[in-house]
Parts: structure tokens; sequence; C-alpha cells
């Protein structure tokens, strides 16, 4: 099966921890289901989860945390 | 010692119009740029730019080695940090100092004492100005923060010694809740901010904010009368005016006179803003805080007072004294400032960077718009959302609003969503124009009038 991939719905910073000494919300080979949040996008001083559209296993991160991100960007790489 | 080459360590508006007022004196800009703001409009004003780091403020503008490296490499003589980033952080201010520069602003040590929370209410009792009732000093157990609860009476603010902008507050209506909520705030601190101590301050129910804008040259302190800015939306101003509409002339003289006293007692050098909340049932002031430095809603007090703040405060960091004495600043009128920001209030005020694919800028008589944008501009998403200021004067209030409501209407941003569709709608409201709300009006209106506020 193809890869799916989860992009940020907004410009700003990617995190992957809800706050600094949290865990983050996935690793690689976690399982995600619809509507998991895989992280968090600063934008304008505002926080806002990112949300998967898609279930399946992730098996990579395409963007680093604190990473500045494009509205659109693949950030998550799933496998079936 | 004369400035001759000014560095600017902030971006957005305020950039661009510390650029004007150091242009307008005659000394060389050079602005510092993250990889976001190659295309600013600060950069193409200045005479010189320096990119100093990664789009992040952490990686930038909150990075002190590259700024003092950049204002050396540059031969600055001297750093106007702003407001927000580095401009009341005592540190950056010690620090440019010793790289042998001129701090725009108080000296590191003046910064220290009123920034903290603590200290600066004693600073201000010293003076005699009248503070909120609360704890005297820092607080170190529960004990004594139940005495000092008992005696101002409910509800209180615990707030953490070390916290600020918000953060480290509790509001509690009687004793039960207090005995509750006090252990787990001096354990909170503790986390937080590495610091268990705790304050106590009454909760003023109804309150205005209104802040006295000063101007010190280290010996003098004139003031510039007082601003108004009770609406508030999550603490944060949104409409701000001068003078405030609902002071009797006795209660402004005295609260401009404390201000002053404060400044005075600290050998205040710099624009400073001491900031009240004013009960109007009662007429009583309280001192909250002082912020030293210049303030987003400067301009309001600017157009009232036909002064140019911005440029003082260079002037007197420069070394001269101050130009005006207290009875050659006439307030006239009456000014009104709102901030255009890139949020949607259609949507809660989701944050909305975007191409600014047309401007027209509203302009024409007692019409300013203090902004970082132009056609076709890229809204970096790693800033807070102020897009500019507009602001408006004229002879009194009324006409004041009626003026503004005219320039919210020039206002075109195709292609990013603003604030101009709130200010349109209070703008017509009736409480807004009779001047009757407090600081928590705004929150309830959101409430109740969402449905007006899509464009």
């Amino acid at each position: 099966m193809a890869n799916k991939q989860v992009l940020s719905p907004l410009p700003g910073t990617f995190y992957r921890k809800p706050t600094p000494d949290d865990p983050a919300y996935k690793s690689e080979g976690d399982s995600v289901a619809v509507g998991d949040v895989i992280g968090l996008v600063e934008v304008m001083k505002s926080f806002h989860e990112v949300k998967s559209d898609a279930a399946g296993t992730v098996s990579s991160f395409l963007v680093e945390n604190e990473d500045a991100v494009m509205a659109g960007q693949p950030i998550v790489e799933l496998s079936d | 010692m004369t400035i001759r080459r000014l560095l600017i360590a902030n971006r957005g508006e305020i950039a661009v119009r510390i650029i004007r007022a150091a242009q307008e004196l005659g000394i060389h800009t050079i602005q510092v740029f993250s990889d976001a703001d190659a295309n600013s409009l600060a950069v193409k004003l200045a005479d010189e730019a320096v990119n100093i780091g990664g789009a992040q403020a952490s990686k930038s503008y909150l990075n002190v080695s590259a700024i003092i490296e950049a204002a050396k490499s540059t031969k600055a003589d001297a750093v106007h940090p702003g407001y927000g980033f580095f401009s009341e952080n005592a540190d950056f201010a010690d620090a440019v100092v010793a790289a042998g520069m001129i701090f725009v602003g108080p000296s590191g040590d003046t910064i220290r004492l009123m920034g903290d929370k603590v200290s600066a209410r004693q600073v201000a009792e010293k003076a005699g100005v009248p503070t909120v009732p609360g704890s005297d000093g820092r607080i170190e157990n529960i004990e004594e923060a139940r005495a000092v609860a008992d005696k101002t009476g409910f509800p209180v603010m615990i707030k953490a010694a070390a916290g600020g902008g918000g953060r480290g507050i509790r509001i509690v209506a009687d004793m039960a809740e207090f005995e509750h909520q006090a252990p787990q705030a001096k354990a909170e601190a503790e986390a937080a901010f590495g610091d268990g101590g705790l304050y106590i301050e009454k909760v003023i129910e109804s309150a205005r904010h209104i802040e006295v804008q000063v101007l010190g040259d280290g010996e003098n302190v004139i003031h510039c009368y007082e601003r108004e800015c009770s609406l508030q939306r999550r603490r944060q101003k949104v409409w701000e005016e001068a003078p405030a509409a609902v002071l009797p002339a006795n209660v402004r003289d005295k609260l401009c006179q404390a201000a002053v006293a404060l400044a005075v007692s600290v050998n205040y050098k710099g624009a400073g803003t001491v900031e009240f909340l004013y009960d109007d049932m009662t007429q009583d002031f309280h001192f909250i805080e002082m912020n030293t430095r210049i303030q987003v809603e400067h301009p309001v007090s600017e157009l009232i007072c036909g002064i140019d703040l911005v440029r003082e405060m260079i002037r007197i960091a420069g070394g001269e004294p101050l130009r005006y004495a207290q009875q050659d600043i006439v307030p006239r009128g009456h000014a009104i400032e709102v901030r255009i920001n890139a949020e949607d209030p259609a949507k809660d005020f989701m944050p909305f960077p975007g191409v600014v694919s047309e401007l027209i800028a509203p302009g024409g008589p007692g019409v300013r718009f203090d902004t970082m944008l132009y056609a076709g501009y890229a809204i970096p998403p790693f800033y807070d959302s102020l897009l500019g200021k507009l602001i408006v004067w004229d002879e009194d209030r009324n006409g004041a609003i009626i003026r503004l409501q005219r320039a919210l209407n020039e206002l075109k941003t195709e292609g990013v969503k603003t604030t101009k569709s709130l200010f349109i709608a209070l703008a017509a409201d009736e409480d807004v124009r009779n001047a009757r709300f407090d600081t928590r009006w705004l929150e309830g209106w959101l409430e109740k009038n969402k449905a007006k506020l899509g464009e």
C-alpha cells in the first residue's frame, strides 16, 4: 500500500511535544488513528494541534521538532 | 554623547516607527532581521540591515550575542529595543552597555527594580502612590498568605512573585477556596519559576485600565497625561485612547502627579508608563506596574500632546536633557488607537498569516496608520499578529469615533483577515460610544456579538 502523509494545516513552528518536559505525541513505529494528535504548530504565538486525517503506523517524521513549516508541508509519513 | 548610528533590536511596526524617528534626527539606522524578515518594511527603510539568524525569535531577536555582534560589526553606538523582545530585559541592557554602547531606555538596575512585582510595589508605596491592597512584600508561607487575604477581603489574587504576563495567577472567591488553592499556587510557582514566593492582591471587581505616560532624563520627569486601555481581550489591549473619558480633572491631576512622583523616586531616564487600575465608582486608583519602555499605544499620547515620544527617548539616551517643562505639555482633543491584527474575529481570532495582495492605507485629516504592511508583503507566522495601528485624532471623543469609522472603511488588506471588523462593530456600540466599560467588558461583549464579526 502507498504511504500516506499528514500535512501541516498552518504555517509556523512545529513541535512534537505538548510541552518541552513531556514525551512526544507520537514516535516512529507508533500506530496512529484518524483524529490522533501528532504535534503542535505555533502560529503567531498561539498553538494549534495537528490531527491525523489518516490511520497507519508512523514510518518517519519529515520535519524535526521546532522546525519552521509551511501550510501544506508534509510532517509525518504513515505506512499501513 | 550624541547617537550617530542606532541599531534597532526589534521588528514589525515598531522598528519602522523607530527608524522614522532616528532618521529625522539625522541618525544612521541599522536594522537587524531574521531569515523570515529579509523583505520587511523596516529592512527596506533602514540605512543598513544585518541578518542575525533563524526565523524563530529565539534564534534571532532573542539571541543576545547575535544582536551585540551585529551592533559591533556595524559600529553602532546605540541600541533601541522597541517593545517586547529584550525591551525589559535588564541583562540585555547591561550587555549593551558592557559592549560600550548606549541602551535606549533606563539602566539595567531600574529595569530590574521595576520588573520585579514586589520591589516595584515597594517603590510605589515609598513614593506615596496607592497600590492594590495586598501583601507588603513577598510571602514565603501559607499562614502569612492567609492572614493577608483575611485582612484585604475576598476575592483575592494569588500571584507568583516571579511570574509575569498573566502567568502564575489564581483568583479565589473565599477562604475555603483559598485553603485549597494557596498550597497549589506555591508548588506551581516553585515548579514553574524555581521560586515559591507568592504575593496576595485584592481583586478590584470593576476596574478600568488607565496608565500615565512619563518621560524622564534621569533628573527631571514630566508626564504626557493618561491613556485608557480598558478594552482588552485575554488581557491584551485592543483599543486605546487618550484622554480617559471618565476621569474627573482633580483625579487626573492626582493620577499624573503620582506617576511622576514614582518615576522621580527612581531617577527615571527615558520613556515609561505607570499603569493603574481605576475604580470609577469610588474614584480610587491603584498602581499595578511600570513598563520601562515605549509602549504599543504611545501614539495616542503623541497626538493629544503634540510630541514625538520615540524621538525624545532617543535624544535623552544620547545625553540631552528634557526639552520640555511640564507646562509645555498641553493636551488637546481626543485620540483613539485600534490594533489591526492578522486574526479572524469570526473564527475566535484565529491567526491569519498570509500575503497582502492589495493594500489601501487610510489617510486624510487626523488619521495616522503605523504599519509594517505594503502591497505584496507576506506576513510571517513566527511573531505576534500585530500588523499596524490605526490612530485617529479629533477635537473630541465623539468626533474621533466618527473619524475612526471613516478610516476603518478606507482600510483594505486583500488576502488576509484582520481585526478591522471588530473595531467597526465596537465603534458603533452604544456602550463604547458612551465610554461605559471596564477591563472585563469586551470579553462579555464578544460572547454576545460573535455574529456581528463576519466580514
